[in-house]
């Protein structure tokens, strides 16, 4: 079977449980969701292309604020984007017309998921609970790897979304 | 001399230390990232690996770059066993390593036009050189169930450092395959002797899950943070002389 194909199965079939699992649940309230920055001013995928310089002092990035433009309420399935070691596929959910939650129908590692998981790790690597730290930075170290292809799959989804 | 700049929608930021910093250093920095995306970027089809991609170029045809980054794709395909693998439907992908090559060959720029005291950061990951004013340079690892958080500071000086993971806060991640939530890794951070070196694993220690920490552990020259989705952290024994806090 053709692996899109296949993908717009598990696909298919996660709508559905993401469905029931919501009716079940009921009002339990669930965080809203940001969209990345470049997805703010569009959704397009031009919005990634702009070259902006500008000079700076300051050492930490504008936090990103949530999307209130108008998209029509549902699931939306973005497209399957690659991500290097991996595909990424997320679902946007619109509720009262603002994008509400992001689930990923595929993430990278997914196929690794369900493999044995070396518990000795643990035994003999330290662990702690992690904690907020208020101390000044020079530079935060950040997953962002993955971004450029969940953003895409995004913005395809919002794309479809859209009034 | 901090300056920043959004190429490729990311956003990349150099800060010169030195005394004698130019801002023309720092557009010469930008403009070989542009360059780097112009040859790159899969999603461009006028760039290089869209042509090889598509059987326009040969790969003896490709340019010395190209030929390298593909070398050095091979070369952490073996050192990762298999975990970083740019080969994917019969088409070529080095993304996974392009960011933390293109930072690291910056930097020998920057240290070949004098400087010292510096860092290059493109989306989180960095290189940083030298001091800044006299201390060591302090990068946050980003809490990746809340990205306005820092859970720890770390004091680093000659060292790269990278982090991959799932950033978005919240997020509900399902495994689409057993329809359970996935029982992963939240994100690691990986220091090593530069970017280059963290970033590639940073992307493959990923994918291992929580054995990745493991696989830190055995490899001389890299530490490691793994954030677990329990938000409990594993660190590897030498990462502790990093840390500020």
């Amino acid at each position: 079977m053709n692996k899109y194909l296949q993908i717009s199965f598990v696909g298919l079939a996660f709508i559905g449980l993401i469905l029931v699992k919501a009716m079940f649940k009921g009002d339990e309230s669930t965080p809203q969701i940001q969209a990345p920055q470049s997805l703010q001013n569009s959704t397009s995928q031009n919005s990634t292309t702009q070259n902006s310089t500008s000079s700076s002092s300051s050492s930490s990035s504008n936090p990103p604020s949530s999307v209130t433009s108008t998209f029509k309420d549902g699931s939306f399935t973005g497209s399957v984007e690659d991500a290097f070691y991996g595909n990424i596929q997320v679902q946007a959910v619109i509720s009262g017309g603002k994008l509400t939650d992001v689930i990923f129908l595929q993430q990278p590692g997914d196929n690794r998921t369900s493999q044995y998981i070396n518990g000795q790790a643990s035994m003999y690597l330290k662990q702690e609970a992690i904690a907020a730290q208020s101390s000044k930075v020079d530079i935060v170290s950040g997953a962002s790897d993955s971004s450029m292809a969940f953003q895409r799959s995004l913005a395809s989804a919002l794309q479809q979304a859209q009034l | 001399m901090t300056k920043t700049a959004d190429i490729m929608g990311m956003p990349v930021r150099v800060n010169l230390a030195d005394d004698f910093a130019k801002e023309k250093d720092i557009e010469e920095v930008f403009d070989y990232f542009w360059l780097i995306d112009e040859r790159f970027s899969t999603y461009k089809d006028g760039s290089e690996i869209s042509k090889i991609n598509k059987g326009l170029l040969k790969l003896n045809e490709a340019s010395e770059e190209m030929k390298k980054v593909l070398r050095l794709c091979e070369e952490t395909k073996e050192e990762t066993k298999g975990y970083f693998d740019v080969e994917k439907n019969g088409k070529i992908d080095p993304s996974g390593l392009v960011k933390g090559y293109a930072i690291w060959q910056a930097s020998l720029v920057l240290e070949k036009k004098g400087y010292k005291n510096f860092y290059v950061e493109i989306a989180g990951d960095g290189e940083v050189r030298g001091l800044n004013n006299g201390e060591v340079w302090r990068i946050g690892i980003e809490n990746p169930f809340n990205r306005m958080e820092i859970v720890k500071v770390m004091g680093l000086s000659n060292k790269g450092i990278a982090t991959s993971g799932n950033y978005v806060r919240g997020v509900h991640i399902y495994d689409p395959l057993s329809g359970k939530g996935v029982d992963d890794i939240a994100s690691v951070t990986v220091i090593g002797d530069n970017v280059y070196e963290a970033d590639r694993f940073a992307t493959a220690i990923f994918a291992m899950g929580e054995r990745g920490i493991v696989f830190l552990e055995n490899k001389e020259g890299l530490e490691g943070y793994m954030v677990l989705k329990n938000k409990k952290a594993i660190y590897t024994t030498g990462f502790e002389k990093f840390v500020i806090s």
